[in-house]
């Protein structure tokens, strides 16, 4: 288990002052002005050290990202946008930092800004988060009073920080659809390229980094990317914020140390699966977008982005979702394929028609009111969305759906010939 | 893609308040000169806010002026974002039921059922006495808390039916309703108190439950926490751990490619040579305990035993023709 003393998310609870005594009495906005005086590439270096993937879901290396903005400015500014969006089911980490830990991702906002050449960031944050956009605003106030940020401040390096909120469209949280939505437009998905570092907000340089990801680097910056990289695994380190959500006994969010075996995770943590272990019957290791993975692939799991990515499924924001064997998996995966045809903004007709298409067929199979070969043609389906859209939310909707049929084909099965079985008995 | 349609009957007029005035005026500085259009959820939002809850047409058209933009801009905004709600709400509150799978799987159709009851069949209906409207939503970010349901800026989470009945019962006869978890619990944290972070709230949390024992650990101070930790380190060897044979350099300066034992990459191999492995006969002759100490050293969890290491490395010695 990781140790107390290697937790970046001290606060995760809310347990102490979130504001900013609280955040200097836990270590925060230390010698920041050093971090600043490493210079661009010092910071970046350390981020590459550090072995930082992006914690948003894809996994991209965080100080890589970094370096592909422009090095010097061709007239145009540059922009960090943080993206608080987090709506992918299962996940509800960046929440927590925004009400309990808000300082960690003003300063973090800070150092990236500064390591890319940024003097503005906007931090989308999702409209639902009423309250922990105004935490975060209040945390950005304060920083402003004390000049930690802003004109003229301590650090020696002019930077304005504003939070911008979103209205409730799940697509926002793909990056080029939260810069046109920050645009004020409606949020459909650019296509790429060109990437948002040479044409982002406003036809100008940008990066846009999660939450997590943004808030965890001051720590590695003031203890070293050696120790964020001894922890966890090769290509895998550091830590990372785990939800653990449905079938256990005490869901909860924590902090953990990637690579943590899937079972020690739920045991150490929430009180085991609902009715033991041995009740397992499926998990959803990283959000709704991944596929789902059978109990006996999670005996020894190690939650990671290659191992689960081996395993055809993903760690994506670690979102753990926890079913037993009393779920039935047709429907959750059903209500799934809902949230995408709910969610798909339109733009291609592989997705907006895809999507309803796939929700219905697979309302039918819940209630057994299917014929076998429609499974094959629902799987065939699902590969025609995937990878034929502007953005992956067209794949996000496929792979559950696959993630369905490798593993529990002969579930849908069951219950089609449970249904003509019992049409015959009423004959 | 959601089917979202203004209301039928409509105000004749809409303007925003004075305070609303200023209080857009700042939200627009927020962006550079010119970029005004990128406040215009805000301005929805304050608009469907100063007017009960829900945004009306003329209330579209008079952000749309304030913004400069072309009125179909923001009525696209109003219909594509799902959080403005475009017809008539209840009066004391519309309620959110989160429905997707994470709350589903705790029970948060029992909740929609308690609304179809107790307030309107239909989702955006407005119940019989103008109180109350509802709505299932998709995903509201609170999946360790569910199930869960939003009115306004507020959560309220961990619900049952029986709670959610009387957090109904409450709000109707306008008594004072507690947001957050409706169980025992600190936000997040496990149900029962959290299973970290003892070094940092220790004391807190025994002046919480006063009956609990009080942990033993004093909070950090600031230097001791900021003092560089090796985290692969602090994890205890595990007991049988033997260290097994490591050589300065490859024999006749030529490891063998140990790459073909599957399992083991690139970066893996500069791992085993930095730590003297070189040769498959190396690691066929791993003990347990030799692998446990390998496994320990380059935090593998596991990875020779899963991957069989020392039964392809001996594979592969016996086909190199042994030692050499």
């Amino acid at each position: 288990m990781l140790n107390d003393r290697d937790r970046i998310f001290t606060n995760l609870y809310g347990e102490g002052d979130w504001r900013l005594a609280g955040a200097r009495a836990r270590g925060g906005w230390d010698g920041t002005r050093a971090i600043l005086e490493r210079g661009r590439d010092g910071i970046i270096d350390e981020m590459k050290a550090s072995g930082l993937r992006g914690r948003g879901g894809a996994g991209f290396p965080t100080g890589l990202k970094w370096s592909f903005m422009p090095k010097t400015s061709d007239g145009r500014p540059h922009y960090l946008v943080v993206n608080a969006d987090e709506s992918e089911p299962g996940t509800c980490k960046d929440r927590e930092i925004m009400r309990n830990d808000p300082h960690l991702l003003v300063e973090g906002c800070l150092i990236a800004s500064f390591a890319m050449g940024a003097n503005v960031a906007y931090i989308y944050v999702r409209g639902e988060f009423i309250r922990e956009a105004d935490r975060l605003q209040a945390a950005i106030d304060e920083a402003y009073e004390a000049r930690l940020i802003g004109k003229n401040n301590v650090h020696g390096y002019d930077f304005d920080l504003y939070v911008h909120r979103g209205a409730g469209a799940y697509i926002c949280g793909e990056e080029t659809a939260l810069l046109e939505s920050l645009e004020g437009k409606k949020g459909l998905p650019r296509l790429k390229p060109p990437f948002p570092a040479n044409v982002g907000l406003w036809g100008c340089p940008t990066t846009v980094n999660n939450v997590e990801s943004i808030a965890v680097a001051p720590t590695i910056l003031r203890r070293g990317g050696a120790w964020f990289a001894g922890i966890g695994r090769p290509n895998n380190t550091g830590t990372k914020l785990f939800c653990i959500s449905g079938h256990v006994n005490r869901p909860c969010t924590v902090e953990e140390e990637m690579g943590i075996p899937l079972r020690e995770l739920i045991e150490r943590h929430c009180g085991g699966v609902r009715g033991g272990w041995d009740n397992l019957l499926a998990v959803i290791p990283g959000g709704a977008s991944v596929p789902l993975l059978p109990a006996h692939q999670c005996q020894e799991l190690p939650m990671d982005f290659d191992t689960l990515r081996d395993l055809k499924s993903g760690l994506g924001t670690a979102a753990v979702i926890v079913m037993d064997k009393s779920t039935d998996l047709i429907k959750a995966i059903a209500r799934l394929a809902y949230f995408y045809k709910h969610e798909s903004c339109g733009q291609c007709t592989p997705c907006r028609e895809g999507t309803g298409w796939m929700w219905r067929v697979l309302e039918r199979m819940v209630r057994g009111e299917a014929e076998h070969r429609e499974i094959d043609m629902l799987l065939n389906v699902t590969y025609q969305v995937e990878g034929h859209t502007i953005c992956a939310l067209g794949d996000a909707a496929a792979w559950p759906i696959q993630g369905l049929i490798r593993h529990f084909r002969h579930v849908i099965e069951a219950r089609i010939d449970g249904r003509v079985a019992m049409l015959e008995a009423a004959e | 893609m959601a089917v979202r349609r203004l209301a039928e009957v409509q105000p004749d007029s809409f303007a925003f308040t004075a305070d609303n005035v200023r209080w857009a005026e700042r939200e627009i500085a927020k962006y550079p000169a010119g970029r005004q259009h990128s406040a215009v959820i805000a301005l929805l939002g304050r608009a469907q806010q100063q007017h009960g809850g829900w945004l009306p047409e003329p209330a579209i058209r008079h952000v749309a002026g304030i913004l400069d933009m072309p009125y179909i801009r923001a009525l696209e905004i109003a219909t594509f974002y799902t959080m403005f709600q475009l017809e008539p709400v209840g009066r004391i509150a519309h309620i959110a039921v989160c429905g997707t799978t994470p709350c589903m799987l705790r029970g948060a159709e029992d909740l929609k059922d308690i609304c179809r009851h107790r307030i309107a069949h239909h989702p955006f209906e407005v119940s019989a006495d103008g109180n109350f409207s509802w709505e299932e939503v998709e995903c509201a970010g609170a999946c360790v808390n569910a199930p869960m349901i939003q009115i306004g800026a507020d959560t309220f989470e961990d619900l049952t039916p029986e709670s959610f009945d009387a957090l109904l019962d409450d709000l109707a006869a306008g008594r004072p309703v507690r947001h957050g978890p409706q169980i025992d619990r600190i936000m997040s944290a496990p149900e029962g108190g959290p299973t970290t972070l003892h070094d940092h709230h220790g004391p807190t949390r025994a002046a919480r439950r006063p009956g609990a024992a009080a942990p033993a650990a004093s909070p950090l101070t600031d230097a001791e926490a900021k003092e560089p930790t090796d985290a692969a380190n602090l994890r205890e060897k595990p007991s049988e751990a033997a260290e097994p044979m490591r050589l300065r350099e490859p024999r006749n300066s030529a490891p063998d490619d140990l790459r073909r034992i599957a399992g083991i990459g690139a970066r893996m191999v500069e791992l085993l040579h930095g730590i003297g492995i070189y040769h498959f006969d190396q690691i066929a002759e791993w003990t347990p305990g030799n692998a446990a100490w390998i496994d320990h050293e380059l935090s593998l969890r596991g990875r020779i035993k899963r991957e069989d290491w020392v039964g392809k490395a001996k594979a592969l010695a016996a086909g190199s023709g042994g030692k050499g």
